[in-house]
């Protein structure tokens, strides 16, 4: 089951300024505990909630960058990419990395992340899911959230736009489910989506 | 375009900063977006105003980590807007979005019944189990359900709607559902598994002038590679458009493992028999595969059975050749999911394994000749680790491929290195009989250590238990500490096998060019393949020719990182190793910490970091079995002897001579001889008097004070057993006394050193003044441990030292001057 979606930002190295911040996260999961015996305030809830996420933004950034790193990969070495070329997402580095229990959720996960230039994609699920599925997903979700966004022109706002992100997860991720998609059924939800979004 | 997104990225994190930072001011700009979203939707105004407004809200709502107050009317009128029918679908989504970010809240006001059509409904769900309250949950959970088997007809995409919201509810609370409607939706499921239209849907014709009289009928659905489809309609079906049940198809083959996990049926189980016995004296086989009779099945078997088809049709469609790359890496997933469907319908019905057996016979072959289908072996290689009995055979030899080949030639790719691991620590591979074959295939999994290190280290800590083995344990510590030097050679690998065209998988910022040709040598690739062994040889080679060769890729971040790795991973080790060493074992490991501590490839700060887990390593193998100073005491004395002069850290030194001190008498181990004695002393003495001599120049590393203390202390424990060296030591401690206190000194040492220096001879002196007693103090018999010697006023030892203070103190105000 997929527990939460989450983008945030990126760096390519601890040396950059500023910090690791969650842009937007989708909970689908429950961290229900009914052995918990403080009782539990929606206050509380949300804050943990909210740090959880960002705990897994700072793992998924950390490891994002011991990658690039491993790889002898730097931004200041990339090769510009024109705009007109879409953002080679077969390439972008991606990962999984284990949660152990309590830190920082209940039961164990696992995260399952994509990173494209400066934003990272990450995916909160049980241990034992199908990897492949995860990993397919996230690439589409990738694909569909950078072109409809259009985060490559200048003055898009990723933020303001919920509405977008929203609509490609309820058809694309409706409810947490991972969906198998073959090619031409994602082309006809697309068509779906821009059609609705056009209005 | 890279300094555009960066800046791009920058703006939109200051504004995320600018919002959080306002506090009583965000309230206030809060107050009035919440007055302005409430007027525009109490006016009904759907335009683009009301989209920029909840745009606007839902950032502040959700960039702040502390809950923000809206005004209850606000929060009223979005519940309205969830609920009007004619709303669009891009500001009900905010709405939606807008409430869960706020959850779990008490002022809501929605519930299930309220919802017009299921497209609401599953919205309303979608915030309704946002709040995180079980009750909720459950409520949706059955109304939902509820919903979808009541719905006659499909209304545009109705069902699709709420499929994802039970599989979601079967997921949280899977007895939350009542168990007539989970039946009912087990047959519904399998029919929609099995008899989706196998015809493409129909395009939408838009009428007018140019419409064609006959409308353009639809063609048949084609398989992946273009063909059209030879059977049933499957999630590897493709076709221009879809019609409602094919979605249907989609989406019931998405939510089904997790369907037969949680809320389907577990087993044949009674309420099954009851079925089967409602029907009229038919004697249904579950054995048959006959489609007729199957419809007679109860739910529960009726959706096994028709899930066992669609996963054999996949298994069938995976194997051709897809015309688009998404399309192959779905097949894929596919594969994945269909042997973990076939696995799990195997354990809820064995009855299922003799007809599943022979599909996964055929596949194991064209997986293990296939590379790119490395990843989809795993679950394979599970399936035969549950059911193995009845083909052990093929188990055998899947995990013969497993763990000889797959690792040397996917370790570079970081998904399959992780599920890997994930497949090794599986309890019933751990149990079973193939853990000796994962044993000695640690060089191999290794690979994977050394090329991921960030990733996987945590895996292998909680791994290496079950991995470390008597006799594998040797030759296991000489690769953890050759682990850097491995991720060279496998980088050097990847430089020398690599294709041109492909990517680089090697670290590009490196260059390595004389590596490669050095490796042409003989007696280096000798040693290259050694290091790069797939199972425990049995054998260790002295890499030091290989690590000068390698030395180059030294400076590589992969390198460095698993270099940063290896001390917890050690520690891992002798944790693990310590449970079951025995003495034997224990010697050869204290020798190969001695052998390799000098004998290590050069990578920045790894020489130090290891040194300082050997150091405490050390003493303890020695604890667990004290003989082995006595036993290795050549060794030992040739360890001590070499390292004249002060060098590195001295950790490893001054660990070996406590060890000495501590454990070389009669009463570890009575083979302890006089002459041994002796010998281990005049070589610390020796050693004792190279550290301390003064230096002219000051570039050499001063020697750590630890190092003169332990010496001085160890020379000292050596003569209260061996008393005629008492006078040696006094006159030694003596002259250090002096040394510490004369100026000459000042300049390589602190202050708090030489005081420590200082006191300690003090200390020892006084000692050795009363011989009898620096023997119990300094070689104290092991019962000296129990508390009864601390609690017993005649032989409790503070009082011992107490008393010859005190004698001391009184000997010394007698004597004259």
């Amino acid at each position: 089951m997929v527990h939460a979606f989450l983008i945030h930002t990126l760096r390519a190295t601890n040396a950059e300024e500023g910090l690791c911040r969650v842009l937007y996260s989708c909970f689908f999961g429950a961290e229900n505990s009914p052995s918990d015996p403080q009782p539990r305030s929606a206050e509380r809830d949300r804050l943990l909630r909210k740090e959880q996420m960002l705990a897994v933004a700072r793992q998924v950034e950390s490891m994002y960058q011991l990658q690039q790193q491993a790889c002898g990969r730097h931004s200041v070495d990339l090769q510009p990419q024109s705009s007109d070329d879409p953002v080679a997402l077969h390439e972008a580095p991606c990962g999984a990395f284990r949660l152990a229990p309590g830190d920082p959720f209940q039961e164990p996960r696992t995260v399952v992340w994509l990173g494209v230039l400066s934003i990272g994609f990450a995916l909160v699920l049980d241990t034992h899911e199908n990897l492949l599925l995860v990993e397919s997903t996230l690439r589409l979700l990738a694909r569909l959230l950078l072109e409809h966004l259009r985060l490559l022109v200048p003055g898009a706002n990723l933020l303001l736009r919920a509405d977008c992100i929203e609509g490609i997860l309820t058809r694309f991720l409706p409810h947490g489910q991972l969906l198998f998609l073959n090619d031409q059924f994602v082309q006809s939800l697309e068509k779906e989506f821009s059609a609705a979004w056009s209005h | 375009m890279e300094r555009r997104m960066e800046k791009l990225i920058r703006s939109m994190t200051g504004e995320l900063q600018r919002k959080e930072g306002l506090g009583e001011v965000g309230a206030e700009e809060l107050g009035r977006l919440c007055a302005r979203v409430s007027a525009l939707l109490q006016a009904e105004d759907w335009g683009p105003d009301t989209l920029d407004a909840l745009r606007r809200l839902f950032l502040i709502v959700a960039a702040t980590k502390y809950s923000r107050r809206l005004e209850p009317a606000c929060v009223a009128l979005l519940q309205t807007a969830l609920r009007s029918p004619r709303c669009p679908e891009r500001l009900q989504l905010l709405c939606a979005a807008v409430l869960r970010e706020m959850a779990p809240s008490d002022s809501l006001s929605l519930s299930c019944g309220q919802a017009q059509s299921s497209w609401q409904l599953g919205l309303v769900a979608s915030v309704l189990l946002a709040q995180g309250d079980p009750q909720q949950v459950r409520t949706v959970g059955q109304r939902v359900i509820k919903v979808l088997l009541e719905s006659r007809q499909p209304e545009g995409r109705s069902l699709t709607h709420l499929l994802p919201v039970v599989s979601r509810v079967a997921s949280l609370a899977p007895d939350a559902l009542p168990e007539e409607q989970t039946k009912a939706l087990s047959k519904r499921l399998g029919d929609w598994l099995r008899y989706a239209s196998v015809q493409q849907g129909a395009a939408h014709t838009s009428g007018g002038f140019f419409s064609t009289p006959r409308a353009r009928q639809p063609g048949p659905v084609t398989e992946v590679d273009g063909t059209v489809a030879t059977d049933f309609f499957t999630v590897l079906s493709t076709g221009q458009r879809f019609t409602e049940d094919q979605r249907l198809n989609v989406q019931a083959f998405s939510m089904l493992r997790t369907w037969l996990l949680q809320a389907g049926p577990a087993h044949p189980s009674a309420t099954d028999a009851d079925d089967r016995s409602e029907l009229e004296g038919s004697t249904v086989s579950v054995l048959s595969a006959a489609s007729t009779t199957s419809h007679l099945l109860p739910p529960a078997e009726w959706l096994r059975e028709k899930a066992l088809e669609y996963c054999q049709r996949l298994l069938e469609q995976s194997g051709r050749r897809a015309l688009r790359k998404a399309d192959s890496d779905l097949q894929k997933a596919c594969l994945v999911e269909a042997v973990l469907l076939l696995d799990l319908l195997c354990r809820q019905d064995p009855a299922f394994l003799y007809r599943v057996l022979p599909c996964l016979r055929a596949l194991r072959a064209r997986l293990c000749g296939d590379p790119a289908c490395a990843r989809a072996l795993l679950p394979v290689a599970r399936f035969f680790l549950r059911h193995g009995e009845a083909a052990a055979v093929d188990a055998d030899a899947v995990y013969q491929h497993l763990f000889t080949r797959i690792p040397s030639e996917h370790f570079h790719s970081p998904m399959l290195a992780f599920e890997f691991i994930q497949f090794c620590r599986d309890p019933l591979l751990l149990l079973g009989s193939n853990l000796d074959l994962l044993k000695t295939s640690f060089p191999n999994l290794f690979k994977f250590l050394a090329w991921s290190s960030p990733a996987l280290t945590s895996e292998f800590v909680a791994l290496l238990p079950a991995l470390v083995d008597a006799e594998t344990a040797v030759e296991m510590l000489h690769l953890l500490l050759d682990l850097p030097s491995l991720t060279a050679a496998l980088d050097l690998q990847l430089r020398s096998s690599q294709a041109v065209s492909e990517r680089p998988l090697w670290d590009i910022s490196v260059r390595a060019l004389g590596c490669l040709e050095a490796l042409r040598d003989p007696q280096a690739q000798g040693l290259f393949q050694h290091l790069l062994r797939a199972k425990a040889s049995g054998t260790t080679e002295r890499l030091t020719p290989l690590h000068q060769l390698l030395q180059p890729l030294a400076s590589c971040a992969r390198v460095v990182q698993c270099a940063q790795a290896v001390p917890t991973l050690l520690r891992a080790f002798f944790a693990a190793v310590t449970q079951f060493a025995d003495g034997a074992l224990a010697s050869r490991l204290a020798l190969l910490l001695l052998e390799r501590s000098d004998a290590l490839f050069q990578v920045e700060g790894y020489e130090a970091d290891v040194h300082r887990v050997l150091s405490s390593q050390f003493p303890a193998l020695c604890k667990l079995h004290p003989p082995l100073v006595v036993e290795q005491a050549k060794e030992l004395v040739e360890f001590v002897g070499s390292l004249g002069g002060p060098s590195g850290t001295g950790y490893m030194l001054t660990s070996v001579v406590w060890a000495v001190g501590e454990y070389l008498s009669v009463s570890w181990d009575r083979r302890c001889t006089a002459e041994q004695i002796n010998r281990f002393f005049e070589a610390l003495e020796a050693l004792l008097f190279e550290v301390t001599q003064s230096r002219p120049s000051a570039a050499l590393p001063k020697c750590p004070p630890q190092v003169i203390t332990v010496l001085m202390t160890t020379l000292t424990k050596l003569a209260s057993r061996s008393q005629d060296l008492i006078p040696r030591v006094s006159l030694l401690l003596s002259k250090m006394r002096t040394l510490a206190q004369s100026p000459a000194a000042g300049p390589m040492h602190s202050e708090g050193d030489l005081g420590a220096v200082r006191t300690r001879a003090t200390e020892l002196l006084n000692l050795l003044k009363m011989p009898s007693v620096a023997q119990f103090v300094l070689t104290p018999s092991v019962e000296v441990s129990q508390p009864r010697y601390h609690r017993d006023s005649n032989t409790a030892l503070p009082l011992a030292l107490d008393m010859v203070s005190r004698l001391l103190e009184r000997e010394a105000s007698l004597l004259p001057g």
